[in-house]
């Protein structure tokens, strides 16, 4: 019975289910609607109209290239703007005085700073900042040549709640007589608004002056006007600036956790939001969301059920340990856009995970951020961890790759931070004369790039390859002569005519720098390529070895002393690997730093040793570049000491290459060592050591760090003293004695 | 449906008498059933099937087939687009959620005509042929959906291209009764030619809600950065004439003035700079003696003398692009086609797809103030820039500009950019032509580094059954301070390696690996064994390498950590009489190639050999049992751009007494194959990546006259 029982029911139920189909009209075209679901693949495009030929113009052509015009003067025009966009709709073109920085290039860039006042307290922070301008090559103590000013009051905190808010600064900034409704002004702040809604307001009527702020919301950021900054802290250093942490690529590229947060939970108040579900994605394995409730003082009046636990877990990791171990960190909002936590994770290494919607990013207007972090939404907190796991391997390299290049070119130092403001201002007055995206986003970064020497990517050394071109087949011998001309044997006329002998040589440039007038053309030697010399001797300096002369038309210069004593296939032979190392400089004789821990001083060498950070530029290839960057990147201070000093010209080069590259020089093979000149010559007595001794020291101190890097290796000719025979080799004269 | 309620109503009757073939039978009726369901289930859908295809035959009509829609006069007007708007307050993120794929579904509304009460259409055009076009493009993409609920982008099809066409209140009604209108969330829509006169705004004057604006000719006060999309004015000459590619290079003219709506003050401005600089400028205008129409828009004249446009715009390096009552020209467009620099005079103007494009590479953009300062501006910009510019510019138009789907489809993958942001286009590919894409390099490794030596290097030793051997060379780089492990890989499956008591007593963990196939690739597998980044990829005969040449070649790596850094080198040479390719063993005075019997690399190099070689490449070198050291070395230069580096002089690596460098075998059919195999690759990868140096690396002191004790590496070179 109980079989029977069972298909009974079983009958009937395929009666109501056939009943229903034949009735049930609405089932039946779900069902439908189910079975026909998977045509949703196949697209239903849009409709290939028959009469799509005859479909009219948008516009007529002569409605597009006769564009009525207004009657409306353009000129007029214009003026009229600069009274409408104003305030919170300034743009350079309506707020900025442009009239003021007329002289081009550097020279027209002066920023001037208020004196501070009696009474004034200035932060840290602002303290740092007022000196990278002072420091700065645009600064100007005379108001009347700036064309940017900057305030003396501290303005980086203006929460009222804080006690480095100045008041009244209305009052104050208008007794100002250049004010004139903060035109050409650059006002910094780091905090604005306060508890609870902390808004974008800075407390005063900033007018037309231009703000470099951080925590920037999108909203109230004057596109192309204002300058978004990094949050810093007070401890950021002045100069030069940690390293970022990344010493090596890891393969693969993950590390023990994926992605972590440890801060602040925000039980009410802006900001809440995010902070209080960063918890959900917490899994305690490679998912480290860490918060706590315990801070500011009153924090138990408002905890709740989570917190107790929350905290307990919270104390079980170590914040650094976590940046130094994780793929990605999350940097969410805190009260304000902007948090700490980004620069740190940049400098980790962490590849930061943003949270915070409205942001503008740190100097958004030149850099690509997308290719650095990774940009979440706040409303999509959960499915982070999912995207995080799906980065493949590829880009999380690239992605922690870049984070090192960028807090290295622009965020590890004060300094930094500031000039990057100054010049985005800079390109935007000069903008013809401006770096394009791809010199801000690429090694060495932007404060390297100057555009003043050329807007053409392959004027510079370091884009070769991203451009996919190689350097020129050719080089300028550029010789420093100091001693007057008076026999035909001197060292001078067989270096002549080694150096153009090269087939890589296009001209020889002499740089009289003897207090004799140079000697009339017939007494040089006859040579295959064109001689210049130019005559510099009323100003007898150092360092216009390296003035950017415009007779240079090469990319490569082979700067030469006087008494360089080379041999032509010397010089084929360095300038063919110059070719390879276009960025670095490519020389002869050697010479090493070193850290001397019982002076706590810097130590220089120019004994034998196994490793060396300098060649001396006394003979050595380099890029042209780098000749307009020793004359308008370093600051006036240094190169009057070289000038001062006769010394050290050579050993700045050096700090001034490896700063830029990061990299060492490159020594190559030499037949005879290098004889560094005669006895009369001014580096026989010791005092010349001592002074580059001081000159290191004192060049690191400017950098705010030790750009020399060491190399253990020396660059050969494949066959260099090989036993096969002397027939096959290519350059031979490298090995007679 | 009767028959079955028959059989299972009088089921139940007729089991007591069947009761032992009960079950077959029921069986036998629950499969009619079953059939039953089946046929009638195949009736109804059936015609549907048919229906629905009924429809898509219709959908190939005319568009004055398209439902009629009528506006009543109260339909509720959008509120005037929100300047605050960003894509996280105004766009709905839920919609797109999370995509493997990382692309934007986009949903087009079915095509209607809107007419008001009095039955007026709403556009005096309707659906124009660019509209048209660009939906077919965005139908056809990967980014079209036909299901609204998955859409996350809405695309009207209600034209509003120009606005002169539109009446712009009734518009903005039809566009609030779009079924998923929802305050414009999400919706996009395309304008080009915006506002009217007399004040000419930047921006479509229709009230939209929140809907995205993809507009040519934002000014940076309607433009609402990281919402909007700027684009570029469409000009319908591109789709007419054909503009041959130009090589860049100098021009006939310098400076091309061919608008003919120019303001007088600035042609005035124009004419004073003609004046002072003569034949470099050619300043066109309107040719007043012709008819109106189609002919007078491809004509330009200049003292009665006739040019034809835009051909003539390829004779000139720079061709000014100035505002006009609205900030975007439909000129640009032709101008890049042209392959001339535009210079760009439209203060304020946001420049098309200017969120990722960079116009300071294409274009000259100058202050309209600054316009009688041009030709100096211009003048002292480099040739070789200017070149690169015209390329530029052409590639531009290419890309982006030349059609409607170019700037639809950009468009979208924009938005898509800014909702998948981890996923973005890079800047070198938006920003890179073709001819650069193809022979720049984007290094893996790029950031200059010098690693710390500590964590040292893994060794890897590829090996069959030459145990002694082996052994031999295990003892030599244990020798090697800087070793951090040594890993073998037993290529051998008849063989098992030998027992661990067996094998040398080294101070470094020593690990062996056994394959599954005898394979070449299995050397640069990316072992998870290997925790170091640099691997010493070395042959099991290698056994006289000394200890100083293998520390020297560590500290070589860290200094060149993204290169092949080996000691045999070989070299690559164009063969004329054959025309192709060579491979050289003999000891040149060049380099392109280091074998990996004995180099050191970045074990990244091992993922891109075994899960990024192109072509067939891997499979072809594991059936060929040859030239896995070659196609590294492509693998690594293509990646780079780089050369390898050679290290010491050292020529014979194998057994000391062989007086002839020995190589793994000199005879003619090795060196053959070789040559075949550098062919093969050269073809692959579509270009030949190898660099040819002529140095080498030593240490600082090698050879100097100088105690040998005090020297770093002394002992090197010997042979």
């Amino acid at each position: 019975m109980q079989a029977r029982k069972k298909y009974v029911l079983l009958g009937l139920c395929a009666c109501c289910w056939l009943v229903l189909f034949y009735c049930g009209g609405g089932v039946q075209l779900r069902l439908l609607r189910l079975l026909t679901h998977h045509r949703s693949d196949v697209l239903r495009p849009w409709p290939n109209w028959t009469d799509r030929a005859y479909l009219p113009r948008y516009a007529h052509l002569d409605e597009l290239q006769t564009d009525p015009g207004s009657a409306e003067s353009p000129r007029q025009r214009r003026q009229a703007w600069s009274t409408v966009y104003r305030d919170s709709r300034c743009r350079m073109d309506t707020c900025f005085d442009f009239s003021r920085c007329r002289r081009r290039g550097r020279e027209g860039f002066r920023v001037y700073i208020y004196p501070a006042e009696k009474g004034d307290r200035v932060s840290e922070s602002y303290r740092k900042i007022l000196t990278s301008i002072a420091e700065s090559r645009y600064y100007t103590p005379d108001p009347r040549e700036a064309c940017l000013f900057v305030l003396g009051i501290d303005t980086l905190d203006r929460d009222q709640l804080s006690g480095q808010f100045v008041p009244n600064m209305d009052e104050r900034i208008r007794s100002f007589p250049s004010w004139n409704d903060g035109r050409n002004h650059l006002i910094f702040n780091l905090y604005s608004g306060t508890w609870p809604n902390y808004t974008e307001d800075l407390g005063f009527n900033v007018g037309q002056a231009i703000l470099a702020k951080a925590s920037l919301n999108t909203e109230h950021f004057r596109p192309g006007f204002d300058v978004s900054i990094p949050l810093f802290s007070r401890d950021h250093p002045q100069k030069g600036g940690e390293r970022g942490w990344l010493l090596r690529n890891t393969t693969p590229p993950r590390r023990k956790y994926l992605l972590m947060f440890k801060g602040k939970r925000y039980l009410t108040g802006i900001g809440s939001d995010t902070r209080n579900a960063l918890h959900h994605i917490h899994n305690g394995k490679d998912i480290v969301s860490l918060t706590t409730c315990r801070h500011g003082k009153d924090w138990e009046k408002h905890k709740d059920a989570r917190c107790d636990h929350d905290n307990l877990e919270y104390e079980r990791f170590d914040y650094q340990e976590l940046l130094h171990n994780s793929t990605f960190c999350l940097v969410p909002r805190g009260r304000r856009l902007g948090s700490f936590r980004f620069l740190e994770s940049l400098q980790a290494a962490c590849i930061p995970v943003l949270l915070s919607n409205g942001w503008e990013l740190p100097f958004s207007d030149v850099i690509q951020w997308n290719q650095a972090v990774i940009e979440g939404d706040e409303r999509l907190l959960l499915q982070v961890p999912s995207t995080v796991r799906a980065v493949p391997n590829k880009r999380v390299l690239q992605l922690r790759q870049r984070t090192q290049m960028l807090w290295d070119a622009y965020f590890s130092s004060v300094d930094k931070i500031v000039l990057t403001t100054l010049e985005i201002i800079k390109d935007r007055v000069f903008s013809h004369v401006s770096r394009n995206r791809y010199m801000w986003n690429s090694l060495p970064g932007g404060l390297l790039v100057l555009p003043e020497f050329s807007t053409h990517l392959a004027h510079f050394p370091f884009y070769y390859l991203g451009l996919g071109v190689s350097p020129g087949h050719e080089f300028t011998a550029v010789i420093h002569a100091v001693s007057p001309l008076v026999s035909q044997s001197q060292p001078i006329m067989k270096l002549l005519q080694v150096v153009s002998r090269s087939k890589y040589c296009s001209q020889i440039i002499i740089l009289w720098n003897s207090e004799k007038p140079p000697p009339s053309r017939s007494k040089w030697p006859p040579m295959p390529v064109p001689l210049v010399v130019t005559d510099s001797r009323r100003k007898v300096r150092t360092t216009s070895r390296f003035l950017p002369h415009v007779a240079i038309e090469t990319e490569a210069v082979l700067s030469l002393d006087e008494d360089t004593v080379l041999l032509t296939s010397e010089v084929n032979f360095a300038f063919l690997v110059w070719r390879s190392f276009p960025d670095r400089i490519v020389g002869y004789p050697p010479r090493s730093h070193f850290w001397d821990p019982l002076k706590h001083a810097w130590g220089y060498t120019s004994k034998w040793t196994n490793e060396y950070s300098i060649v001396l530029t006394g003979a050595a290839f380099y890029h042209r570049y780098y000749n307009f960057l020793f004359s308008h990147y370093l600051p006036q201070s240094l190169r009057t000491l070289v000038d001062r000093t006769s010394n050290c010209e050579d050993i700045l080069m050096n700090f001034l290459v490896s700063a830029a590259t990061h990299l060492p020089p490159v020594k190559v093979a030499q037949r005879k060592q290098y004889k560094e000149g005669t006895k009369s010559a001014p580096w026989a007595n010791p005092e010349h050591f001592t002074q580059r001794q001081e000159c290191v020291n004192t060049f690191a101190s400017w950098f705010g760090y030790m750009p020399l890097v060491h190399s253990q290796l020396r660059l050969d000719p494949v066959l260099f003293k090989d036993q096969v025979s002397v027939l096959r080799k290519k350059y031979k004269d490298l090995e007679r004695a | 449906m009767y028959a079955t309620g028959k059989y299972s109503s009088r089921g139940p009757a007729l089991i007591p008498r069947m009761k032992t073939k009960h079950r077959i039978y029921y069986i036998a009726l629950f499969s009619v059933v079953l059939l039953g369901l089946i046929a009638t289930g195949m009736f109804q859908f059936w015609p549907h099937s048919i229906e629905s295809s009924a429809e898509w035959t219709l959908e190939k009509g005319s568009v004055h087939d398209a439902p009629l829609i009528r506006l009543p006069a109260s339909s509720p007007i959008p509120e005037r687009g929100d300047l605050s708007c960003r894509m996280h307050t105004c766009f709905d993120v839920y919609r797109c959620g999370y995509n493997p794929k990382n692309k934007i579904k986009v949903y087009i509304y079915a095509l209607q005509r809107f007419v008001d009460e009095f039955g007026v259409p709403i556009s005096s055009t309707g659906l124009s042929r660019e509209y048209n076009d660009l939906l077919s493009a965005i139908s056809d993409s990967d980014f079209y959906t036909d299901d609204v609920t998955r859409a996350c982008l809405f695309i009207p099809s209600i034209d509003v291209l120009n606005q002169n066409s539109l009446r712009i209140r009734e518009t903005a009604q039809a566009l609030a009764m779009l079924p998923r209108w929802d305050k414009g969330m999400n919706h996009l829509l395309f304008n080009m030619l915006p506002g009217g006169p007399p004040d000419y705004n930047t921006a479509l004057d229709v009230p939209r809600d929140r809907a995205l604006l993809a507009g040519g000719g934002f000014s940076t006060w309607t433009y609402r950065q990281g919402y909007d999309v700027s684009i570029p004015v469409y000009s319908p000459l591109s789709a007419d004439v054909v503009l041959p590619e130009r090589q860049p290079g100098p021009r006939h003219y310098f400076i091309l003035s061919s608008q003919t709506a120019i303001h007088r003050e600035y042609r005035a401005e124009l004419e004073r700079l003609k004046e002072e600089n003569g034949e470099a400028l050619l300043l066109l205008d309107k040719c007043s003696n012709l008819s109106q129409g189609a002919a007078s828009a491809r004509k330009r004249c200049y003292k009665g003398q006739v040019y034809d446009y835009p051909q003539i715009l390829q004779e000139s390096s720079f061709c000014v692009v100035l505002r006009g009552a609205r900030l975007g020209q439909a000129a640009l467009s032709d101008v890049l086609q042209a392959g001339c620099v535009p210079v760009i005079l439209a203060d304020s103007y946001i420049l098309p797809f200017s969120e990722v494009l960079d116009w300071k590479r294409a274009s000259v953009v100058i202050p309209e103030e600054k316009l009688s300062e041009m030709y100096t501006i211009l003048k002292s910009i480099p040739h070789r820039q200017v070149e690169e510019m015209q390329r530029q510019a052409r590639w531009f138009w290419e890309a982006y500009f030349s059609s409607m789907k170019a700037i639809g489809l950009t468009t979208l993958q924009i938005i898509n950019d800014r909702i998948y942001p981890y996923a973005a286009r890079t800047y070198e590919q938006w920003n890179n032509p073709p001819v650069v894409k193809w022979s720049s390099v984007n290094s893996p490794l790029f950031l200059p580094l010098i690693p710390p030596r500590a964590p040292g290097f893994t060794a890897v030793v590829l090996t069959y059954d030459r145990i002694e051997s082996l052994f031999r060379v295990i003892t030599e780089i244990s020798k090697v301070p800087s070793l951090a492990k040594l890993l073998i890989v037993w290529n051998n499956q008849n063989k098992s390696p030998p027992e661990e008591s067996l094998w040398p007593k080294v101070g470094v963990p020593l690990k062996v690996v056994r394959t599954k196939e005898n394979k070449l690739s299995n050397r640069f597998f990316p072992y998870d064994e290997i925790e170091t980044e640099s691997v010493l990829a070395i042959d099991d005969d290698i056994i006289m390498l000394t200890s100083d040449e293998l520390q020297f070649g560590y500290e070589v790596w860290r200094e060149f950590p993204d290169r092949l850094v080996g000691y045999p080198g070989r070299l690559h040479l164009w063969d004329h009489e054959m025309g192709k390719w060579k491979y050289e063993s003999e000891w040149t005075n060049e380099v392109s190639m280091v074998l990996t019997g004995a180099a050191f690399y970045h074990k990244y190099f091992n993922y891109l050999y075994t899960y990024k070689m192109p072509g067939d490449i891997k499979n072809w070198v594991d059936a060929h049992m040859n030239c896995e050291d070659i196609a590294m070395n492509f693998l690594v230069a293509n990646i780079t751009g780089k050369a390898p580096i050679k290290v010491t002089p050292r020529k014979k690596f194998k057994c000391p007494e062989c007086t002839a460098i020995d190589g793994l075998s000199l005879d003619q059919t090795h060196m053959v194959e070789r040559s075949e195999c550098i062919n093969k690759f050269a073809s692959v990868f579509g270009t030949m990546p190898l660099k040819v140096v002529e140095h080498r690396a030593d240490p600082v002191l090698y050879k100097d006259d100088f105690p040998e004790k005090l020297k770093s590496f002394p002992n090197i070179g010997s042979l």
